[in-house]
This record gives structure tokens, C-alpha cells and sequence, in this order.
């Protein structure tokens, strides 16, 4: 049952992978890699169940929240090109 | 949870895994295949929000009703509640930058035309074709006006 869902996942990260390739815009490349940190996310989950260790769901929440304040610096250094900008735009 | 038979409990997570396993792919096969920025943000947010549900449920219904059930709502919680900000903020810096999306109207590619027209004869003899239109539009004049008049 969980291979089922282990081979899944890891269909769909290959797929995240090959659209992280092949994006011509950069913001294709940014959402493949945020699909590609939530399959991360449950195939940690799903590896705790297989090998009977629950411990890899905490790395899993940890991973989670990573992906989440990584995707803003990303953004933030598309904007910008900077990631020390304080975000004041220049009055014009 | 106890009071469950264990054999509807093992169903239901099943099918709440297989379930969650087709939306994900879903999901995935649509990044691949969508043709705009836009469009592939709105395949992700399947994945993440049915495939990922679906399947944590099923976990969770596995493992009973201990420590590991926490550990996967909070995973749950968090995965919904990021997953809305990740995709609104990338929209907004994709607008941001100048991409449109695009329309109907505008598609660079051409709309498939049908098959049929390669294939019928008229395509590749278009004087025999007129010649055989006009002999029928001559034999039969009056059914070609409409149909009207052989109906009352």
C-alpha cells in the first residue's frame, strides 16, 4: 500500500523535475521547485511508515517550513536582485 | 476509532492512499502539460491541496490514534496553509515581472484542423470535385433548395 503511494510520489517528482528543466520562464523553474518540496515532504512520511521509524515526519515539518521561507528569499531575490533589499522602491 | 471494524479502517485508508496517489500524479502530469505559468499554478494547487490530503488521512487512519496521528496533522496544517501563500506570491511576482497569461485569442500555436480534409478526394483533385458537385446540385434540383418542399 505504501509503495503504491512511494512510487506515486516519485512519479510526480520526476515530472516537477522535468518541468524544472524545461520551464522557459524562471517562474516555472520556482513553482517546480516548490512541487518539488512538497513531494519531498511525503515521501519523508511515507519512508516513516515503510521502515517503521515515525522520527522522519519531524524532519518533514522542519522541511516544510523551509520550503516555505526558501520560496520567499527566491522571490524576494527575483524582485529585487538582492537579498539584503529593505524593499523601499525608488521614488521616480 | 476502536469501536471500527479494523478490516473498514484498512479499506478506508486504502482507498483514501490510491485515491490520494492519482490526484498527485494528476496534479503532476498537469505542470507538465499546461501551456502558461498560470494555468501549471493551478495544476500544482490540486496536487497539493486533494494528493496531499488524501494521503495524509490515509496515514493517519494507519497509524491509529497516537503520537505519529500529530505529527501528520500538523504536516497537514501547515502544507494548507503555505500552500495558498506560495502560490498567491509567485502569481504576484510572475504579474509582477510582466507576464501575461494567455488568452484564447492570442495562442501562438495554430488550433488543430480537422484530419477529414487531407483525406477526401476533393482535396487532392479540386476540378473533378467541382464537376462532381455540379452534376449532383443538376440531378437533384429540388431536394438541394432545403428539403422544404417534400415536407408538409
Amino acid at each position: 500500500m505504501f509503495i503504491v503511494a512511494a512510487i506515486a510520489i516519485l512519479v510526480a517528482l520526476s515530472l516537477a523535475v522535468i518541468r524544472a528543466l524545461l520551464g522557459p520562464t524562471v517562474f516555472d523553474r520556482a513553482l517546480a521547485l516548490n512541487s518539488i518540496g512538497t513531494s519531498a515532504i511525503l515521501l519523508l512520511a511515507v519512508f516513516g511508515f515503510l521502515t517503521g521509524r515515525p522520527e522522519f515526519m519531524d524532519i518533514g515539518i522542519l522541511y516544510a517550513l523551509l520550503n516555505m521561507v526558501g520560496m520567499y528569499a527566491v522571490l524576494k531575490y527575483f524582485r529585487y536582485g538582492d537579498l539584503s533589499h529593505t524593499g523601499e522602491e525608488p521614488a521616480e | 476509532m476502536t469501536a471500527l471494524d479494523p478490516y473498514i479502517l484498512a479499506g478506508l485508508s486504502w482507498a483514501l492512499i490510491l485515491g490520494g496517489s492519482f490526484f498527485y500524479v494528476t496534479g503532476a502530469i498537469g505542470l507538465t502539460r499546461m501551456p502558461d505559468v498560470f494555468t501549471r499554478m493551478h495544476a500544482t494547487s490540486v496536487s497539493e491541496t486533494m494528493g496531499a490530503s488524501m494521503l495524509i488521512l490515509g496515514m493517519m487512519l494507519q497509524s491509529g490514534f497516537n503520537l505519529n496521528t500529530g505529527r501528520l496533522a500538523v504536516i497537514l496544517v501547515v502544507l494548507l496553509f503555505t500552500g495558498p501563500m506560495i502560490t498567491h506570491a509567485l502569481a504576484r511576482a510572475a504579474q509582477f515581472a510582466g507576464l501575461k497569461p494567455e488568452l484564447a485569442n492570442d495562442r501562438t500555436r495554430p488550433a488543430r484542423r480537422k484530419p477529414a480534409a487531407k483525406r477526401s478526394p476533393a482535396a487532392r483533385e479540386p476540378a473533378k470535385a467541382a464537376k462532381r458537385s455540379a452534376a449532383r446540385t443538376r440531378r437533384s434540383g429540388t431536394k438541394s433548395r432545403g428539403g422544404q418542399s417534400s415536407k408538409r
